[in-house]
């Protein structure tokens, strides 16, 4: 209906369209979007106001989100240029990759069985590493060379990266509760 | 706070008209109303000068309702028509309360929501704290002089749904307009952050009567963007008081004791837990119905051991936020301490030594959360403010559906900026199969049993398929309140059935609006007198929004847009005369449709200019 809805994210906080963002001037651009289209300012406005304003703020932060996030953001460029990560139906991942998944696993169960909230920390950060190494592959494959196939196979490890991260957090949440 | 004034399209229709607005923090213990006067909030007082509001109702024989002081002065002579801390009881089931043994009340077993049975029949705890916010609204409209245009309610950053919803009919109830239903902690945060304009992250530490809650916020440029929320919606002030209590039991070895005896001792276990703040021991005396004699001493080293595994409980909610927000204790610049627990020197302590750093209590910590609903409260009315503030905050609790085997689909994650609409796909699971049940839970556990039941609802009128090939969609919208709304939609070759559910506990609309019948007066009793003067509000109110619209952007559109629009408004203006309330609706919902993509439009336009970094402040100055 508007231009604003079938802009893209990026688009949508005039940025340049590419996985290579600047996290501050994302940060100030989506304040910038929600200052003029959050609810709060439009309270005393008519309906169709506050309609569209919910819808804007809802958009603004959806966009927010998926560019925020490394994972995400690459997902989306893909989907910008019609191709789906398959990241459900593809889960075949080359020989070293998976050889590390399954060291990961390990640790966390064997972290997890021993109480041990520390080792589940030092996991998380030499995962983190390993995803901001595959993060600096997808701005080669998707800005440089766009090697759309092969940033596809990078988003799907992250994704699994990701995953795993998210269940070492409810482990040492669970720990931490016991 | 140097910040540029932007002109907020929309929300200044009446310029010179300074709209009554508060803001109200519905404590488990104290309730207070505040507003902003000259630029200043402060909190207002009773006659006697009282700030607090004891959030204590009492139902007396003769039929009326006490609530405050009074009521609290007679809770052990009276302990079962007396309901104290009944926001402990807010969207909670009997099964919810953990302590219901030690509670002095006859409680029922409603559907959805217990009840209290008091001398004045039934009462959902929605209808006492309606009790409570009547009083506070009384005193605004005395002190300020007028009919309030709305009020900002606040409620702790861990209410589920359930919680929030009850609280929004609680306000309804008391003849409130809710313009915003606001976090405890994030409104503290507006109080300090505006006092001392703060920048960086910032954790709030709130332990009030009956809820624990903790907020991390980072602040820039009058943006408050709240980044995760925790804590525990039953753990306050009030189990220190029944830590005591239990001390008391035990050392003065007493037999079971009747609800008189009980509801003194918790009152003597709060007065020593209160003394114990500037003192090293309490002594505390009392002769009970019974006859049996209570004096003992309580010193503040026992104290801190009968509590110890309080507070410990506290820190666990408080690493998981930092964990959520992806920061450690270093990243944050100040704790703010919020809510009269956190007076208990050991819990000063304990989150002292948690971060590092002594924490700010340079606000006071019971009127924090008033002071900054009431700036809240004043942007929402639309009244200008030299600091322009946005607040950004989060769902507290991932919101998800039932699949197959009892677990749950997460559709969407807690600490999600608001507001937020997300879409998940299901299908049929039989051939010819035409209706779907759908149930909608609350909470981080992988089983439906675990979580927080909000709705179920059924979709019908699916076209009969082959299993797997309908496609329906559920979409889950939470508003700025953080309040949800559930839409199914079955969307095949153009059949479309479609259905909104809004979840109400334990009250069905038409039973409030019973319970709003009975509480009017017989001048406003009639049904179509109130309908015929919401709807002339309302549609008064649109005009005005669109008038100021028109001015400011009327060249967004062109000639027979604006024609159309005038055409609508100039309808609506006729319709108002006539008593018909349906007509006006009408007129209202045509005027709100013609102006959609005027709506659009003026958002696109403001967007772009904020974007480009023109100052929209020219304009208006």
């Amino acid at each position: 209906m508007t231009r604003s809805t079938t802009k893209n994210h990026f688009e949508l906080f005039d940025l340049p369209v590419q996985f290579c963002i600047d996290p501050d001037r994302l940060n100030q651009q989506f304040r910038k979007v929600q200052s003029e289209v959050h609810p709060d300012r439009f309270a005393a406005a008519s309906g169709a106001e506050r309609l569209k304003s919910m819808q804007l703020a809802t958009l603004a932060n959806e966009a927010y989100q998926t560019l925020k996030n490394p994972t995400s953001r690459a997902r989306y460029l893909l989907q910008l240029q019609g191709i789906d990560t398959q990241e459900d139906s593809n889960t075949a991942m080359p020989g070293d990759f998976l050889m590390l998944q399954m060291e990961w696993r390990e640790a966390m169960e064997e972290a997890t069985d021993a109480h041990d909230i520390d080792a589940l920390e030092r996991l998380l950060t030499e995962m983190r590493k390993s995803s901001s190494q595959f993060q600096q592959d997808l701005q080669q494959q998707l800005d440089e060379n766009r090697a759309y196939e092969q940033a596809s196979g990078t988003v799907r490890k992250l994704s699994f990266i990701d995953k795993v991260q998210a269940d070492i957090e409810q482990a040492i949440s669970k720990l931490e509760d016991a | 706070m140097a910040l540029l004034q932007i002109a907020e399209p929309g929300m200044s229709a009446a310029p010179h008209q300074h709209k009554l607005a508060v803001g109200i923090d519905l404590g488990t213990t104290n309730s207070l109303v505040a507003t902003v006067r000259s630029g200043m909030s402060t909190v207002l007082h009773d006659e006697e000068g009282h700030a607090l509001l004891p959030s204590v109702v009492r139902y007396l024989p003769d039929g009326s309702v006490e609530v405050g002081y009074s009521a609290q002065s007679q809770q052990s002579q009276d302990p079962h028509n007396t309901i104290v801390s009944v926001k402990r009881f807010m969207g909670r089931g009997l099964k919810d309360v953990a302590d219901i043994a030690q509670l002095p009340y006859k409680f029922v077993d409603t559907p959805g929501m217990l009840q209290i049975q008091t001398r004045a029949g039934k009462k959902s705890p929605v209808e006492v704290s309606a009790e409570i916010l009547k009083v506070l609204k009384q005193r605004a409209e005395k002190a300020l002089g007028g009919e309030l245009t709305g009020a900002v309610i606040t409620v702790p950053a861990y209410f589920d749904d359930a919680q929030r919803q009850a609280t929004k009919d609680a306000a309804r109830l008391a003849g409130l307009t809710v313009l915003r239903l606001l976090n405890e902690p994030t409104a503290a945060a507006v109080a300090y952050g505006l006092d001392n304009a703060s920048e960086g992250v910032y954790v709030i530490y709130d332990m009030g009567g009956g809820t624990f809650d903790v907020s991390i916020l980072r602040l820039s440029k009058g943006v408050f963007e709240v980044l995760a929320t925790n804590g525990d919606s039953a753990l306050g002030g009030d189990d220190f008081d029944r830590r005591i209590f239990c001390w008391i039991l035990e050392q003065a070895k007493l037999p079971p004791i009747n609800p008189e005896d009980t509801r003194l001792l918790l009152t003597k276990s709060r007065e020593a837990k209160e003394w114990l703040t500037d003192h090293a021991e309490a002594r505390i005396t009392s002769i009970l119905k019974s006859g049996d004699l209570v004096d003992l001493t309580l010193t503040s080293a026992k104290l801190k051991e009968l509590t110890q595994h309080l507070i410990a409980k506290t820190l666990n909610p408080t690493r998981k936020a930092l964990r959520d927000a992806s920061l450690a204790v270093e990243d944050v610049k100040g704790i703010v301490m919020v809510g009269g627990a956190t007076r208990m020197p050991q819990v000063r302590h304990a989150v002292a030594e948690f971060f590092g750093q002594d924490p700010l209590t340079n606000l006071d910590p019971d009127k924090v959360v008033a002071l900054g609903a009431a700036i809240q409260a004043n942007v929402l009315a639309g009244n200008r403010s030299e600091n322009d503030l946005l607040l950004l905050d989060i769902i507290p609790l991932s919101l998800g559906l039932e699949t197959m085997g009892g677990l749950t689909e997460r559709v969407i994650p807690r600490n999600s900026t608001l507001p937020i609409a997300r879409a998940q796909d299901f299908t049929t699971f039989k051939d010819g199969q035409t209706a779907m049940s759908i149930h909608v839970v609350q909470g981080e556990r992988e089983l439906v049993s675990d979580c927080r039941s909000l709705a179920r609802f059924e979709l019908r009128g699916i076209p009969p398929m082959a299993a797997g090939a309908a496609r329906i969609r559920v979409t889950f919208q939470v508003d700025a309140d953080g309040l949800l709304s559930v839409t199914a939609r079955e969307q095949t070759s153009g059949v479309e059935s479609h259905i909104t559910v809004k979840p109400s506990y334990g009250l069905s609309e038409d039973e409030i609006a019973d319970m709003l019948q009975s509480s009017f007066n017989a001048a406003e009793s009639d049904k179509h007198a109130r309908a015929l003067q919401e709807a002339r509000v309302d549609a008064e109110r649109l005009l005005e929004a669109i008038t100021y619209a028109l001015k400011q952007d009327g060249e967004l559109l062109s000639e027979t847009e604006r024609k159309q629009i005038k055409a609508n408004m100039e309808q609506l203006r006729n319709l108002m005369e006539t008593g018909n309330s349906h007509a006006i609706h009408d007129a209202v919902e045509a005027l709100n449709h013609a102006t959609e993509e005027f709506a659009a439009k003026r958002m696109d336009a403001s967007v772009r200019k904020a974007l480009a970094g023109q100052k929209l402040n020219s304009l208006e100055l």
